[in-house]
């Protein structure tokens, strides 16, 4: 058990500049606490997230991940977030079938107002990761070890 | 086009074994169009191999590459450098590529990361269907232009049998009759009497039935003519 | 290579020109209304299980239908169960698919079947295989439908194999062709519907001399088919045996509707039954439930054999229908009583 609480995640978190980074700012600005787990990565916009930058983050040793875009039908780029959710569920799957589970990738939705959403979900996400553990892959090469390739 | 799907992960894993270098190779023709095998594919198996290296506590390098086609050999020899000591070639091209990375590399180890499933077209975003069964011997000019072989599941040239119902096959409704399309396409071109003609057994050895085949074009073989 | 044939002109060549190769043909050609039957091969080795069947209809009915693999089940071939079937006195309709054979095989198992004393054929295109119990298995489809008709036709009229050379063992030897009163089976309710009759039309040209149609509930919707036939005049070029079946219970005719491509049954044929059954529960007094679903199923089963006498009669007023074809699946026994009341013998 005290292994468990010991276990600190590290939870890598796409926001689409339009809404979710936003989102993430409010929180800030309204000194909500949320966990420092979470590293935020900006991007144009949620369907610019490929699988490829999620397998990367669970390869460079992220324990969950998270893709967070606007509300439903208000995505800037129209259909950016749509695009994101089908590419989080192809996603899973492939998590599913290497065996680092379904359940360490999410695709959230939120506004720009909604920071209280932010904290709230990226909290819930890393207590989430940290009932499931850490990742079977490991934190993967240290800085200066040769990587794969 | 050729449409393929990724194999499931776990035939891929097995036909690994233990191997310990692996090339993961692309194609940036047909399985790339397709979301199979292109340098996105490629990536993300790749990913997924060594995530799941890392998994079991094995070793694994992945080298990750792509080639313009796998059925030329002029885009497969500049390779060879890279496959020297790879254990095993995993190929995410069709069959054929399959086929010509083990003759070219013939004492490589090369494995079929794919199931090739059929020659189609682009339906709609993410949908490839079959369209051309390589009869060898083209009859769309009598049938308004859908293929009796490869679109009517028992390949009749006098259909359409007693199961058609609202324009749909009856072994299962997401295909379309083809003798329906047929028929509709004729009638839009004022030309259903050709429905009426009896069209006669076909010659099958056209056809894989005949053999595999070859096609060559003599005006082209020039290198075999300098050498002789 | 495919290429279109020209449509014969079928009326100066009566296939009755030359002497009838069956009995069925020949009651056909007397101006008999005709009545066939049919039988289901065993799903195993069993001669017995054919021998009884066609026992029941054995000088019940004109010929007897002998399935070919029906719905892709493997079952005794037709063939056999054909020649069994003559030796319990009836006369078979052998039945051949072009889904398991190639032109090889059929042309062969025609010549083994006339060999056997088999006269006539069905010519069918079949079920695919992923109905049936061996989904795996692969398909042959060499040829269709019409191109079967017309390739047996050719063995009887030009005495011909389908490459053109004679039908003769060796050129010193004698040509024995099979003579076979060739059939095909027709479905009004078929999609494309515009395009049925002319489908008829093809398989007519083709040398098909009778056509059995699939199970008719809908009658109103055949007699439009019929009257594009006698437009067209195919009711004169071939033998039109309409196709009816004595449903046992509202729920076959549900499933048939449901689960049987080409069948399409009316809401109120359904309704009938149900009603009927339901009526027959309600009438057996006490909680006895044993005895209720006896009754049901009973009246069910009366109500049933009542529809298909009622369909024989209406079609048999159809001008152009040359009899009927009864299907009394896995029911056999009942057809001697449908033949009984519709006055058909």
């Amino acid at each position: 058990m005290t292994e468990a609480n010991d276990f600190e995640p590290v939870i890598v978190a796409f926001c689409c500049r339009y809404c979710a980074y936003n989102a993430a700012d409010l929180a800030g600005s309204l000194r909500l606490a949320y966990p420092p787990n979470v590293r935020i990565v900006q991007t144009q916009c949620s369907g610019s997230v490929d699988p490829r930058m999620i397998l990367k983050a669970f390869e460079s040793g992220a324990d969950g991940v998270i893709v967070a875009g606007c509300m439903p039908g208000d995505c800037h780029f129209m259909e950016g977030n749509f695009r994101a959710a089908a590419r989080v569920a192809h996603t899973k799957t492939m998590l599913e079938e290497i065996g680092l589970g379904a359940d360490r990738v999410e695709m959230v939705y939120m506004s720009a107002a909604m920071g209280r959403t932010f904290a709230d979900t990226v909290t819930n996400f890393t207590e989430q990761i940290r009932e499931l553990g850490p990742s079977p892959a490991g934190r993967g090469p240290k800085p200066g070890e040769p990587a794969q390739q | 086009m050729i449409v393929a799907e990724r194999k499931p992960f776990d035939d891929i894993l097995r036909m690994l074994g233990d191997a310990r270098r692996v090339m993961v190779l692309g194609c940036r023709t047909c399985v790339a169009v397709c979301l199979a095998g292109g340098d996105r594919e490629v990536e993300l198996l790749a990913s997924e191999l060594r995530l799941k290296a890392r998994i079991d506590g094995r070793e694994l390098t992945v080298i990750e590459k792509s080639v313009e086609r796998q059925c030329d050999r002029e885009f497969l020899d500049p390779l060879a450098e890279d496959l020297a000591d790879v254990d095993a070639v995993l190929s995410l091209g069709c069959g054929c590529g399959v086929q010509l990375i083990a003759e070219v590399y013939d004492d490589l180890l090369v494995l079929p990361g794919l199931d090739t499933k059929l020659i189609g077209v682009t339906e709609s975003e993410g949908q490839w269907s079959e369209r051309c069964a390589t009869c060898g011997h083209c009859v769309l000019d009598i049938t308004g232009g859908v293929c009796p072989f490869a679109r009517c599941s028992k390949g009749l040239l006098n259909g359409p049998c007693g199961g058609s119902q609202d324009g749909q096959c009856e072994i299962n409704p997401d295909i379309p009759c083809a003798w329906q399309l047929i028929y509709d396409r004729l009638r839009k071109l004022g030309r259903l009497d050709q429905l009426s003609k009896i069209i006669e057994p076909r010659d099958w050895r056209t056809s894989r039935d005949g053999g595999p085949r070859t096609v060559t074009r003599p005006e082209a073989q020039i290198a075999k003519k300098s050498e002789e | 290579m495919p290429e279109p044939a020209a449509i014969p002109d079928a009326s100066g060549e009566a296939p009755g020109e030359a002497a009838p190769a069956s009995h069925l043909e020949r009651a056909l050609a007397a101006g008999q209304f005709a009545v066939t039957g049919e039988l289901g091969p065993p799903k195993s080795a069993d001669v017995e299980a054919v021998a009884r069947k066609a026992q029941q209809l054995a000088g019940v009915v004109d010929a007897v239908n002998i399935t070919d693999n029906q719905t892709a089940i493997v079952r005794m071939s037709s063939i056999a169960a054909g020649r069994i079937a003559m030796d319990h006195g009836c006369e078979p309709v052998m039945q051949m698919t072009c889904r398991d054979r190639n032109r090889i095989a059929i042309q062969s198992d025609v010549l083994g079947a006339h060999a056997l004393g088999i006269r006539n054929i069905l010519c069918l295109t079949g079920d695919h295989q992923t109905f049936g119990n061996h989904p795996q298995s692969k398909n042959v489809f060499d040829l269709d439908s019409i191109q079967l008709v017309q390739m047996i036709a050719r063995m009887r009229d030009e005495k011909v194999f389908a490459n053109g050379e004679p039908i003769r063992n060796s050129k010193k030897a004698p040509i024995v062709e099979p003579k076979m009163f060739v059939g095909a089976a027709a479905n009004p309710f078929a999609d494309p519907i515009d395009f049925r009759v002319v489908r008829l039309a093809k398989k007519v040209a083709a040398g098909a001399q009778f056509i059995q149609t699939q199970v008719i509930f809908d009658v109103e919707r055949f007699r439009t088919y019929m009257d594009e036939v006698r437009r067209q005049g195919l009711h004169e070029k071939t033998h039109i045996l309409a196709g009816v079946m004595p449903p046992k219970s509202a729920r076959v005719l549900k499933f048939m509707d449901e689960s049987v491509a080409g069948i399409r049954v009316p809401g109120s044929l359904i309704e009938r039954l149900t009603r009927v059954a339901a009526e027959a529960r309600e009438k057996v007094p006490g909680d006895d439930e044993a005895a209720r679903k006896k009754a049901a199923t009973a009246a069910g089963r009366e109500e049933g054999v009542k529809l298909c006498v009622e369909t024989i009669d209406q079609v048999r007023a159809i001008e152009g229908v040359r009899g009927v074809h009864i299907m009394a699946v896995e029911w056999e026994e009942i057809v001697p009583e449908i033949v009984r009341r519709a006055g058909l013998k």
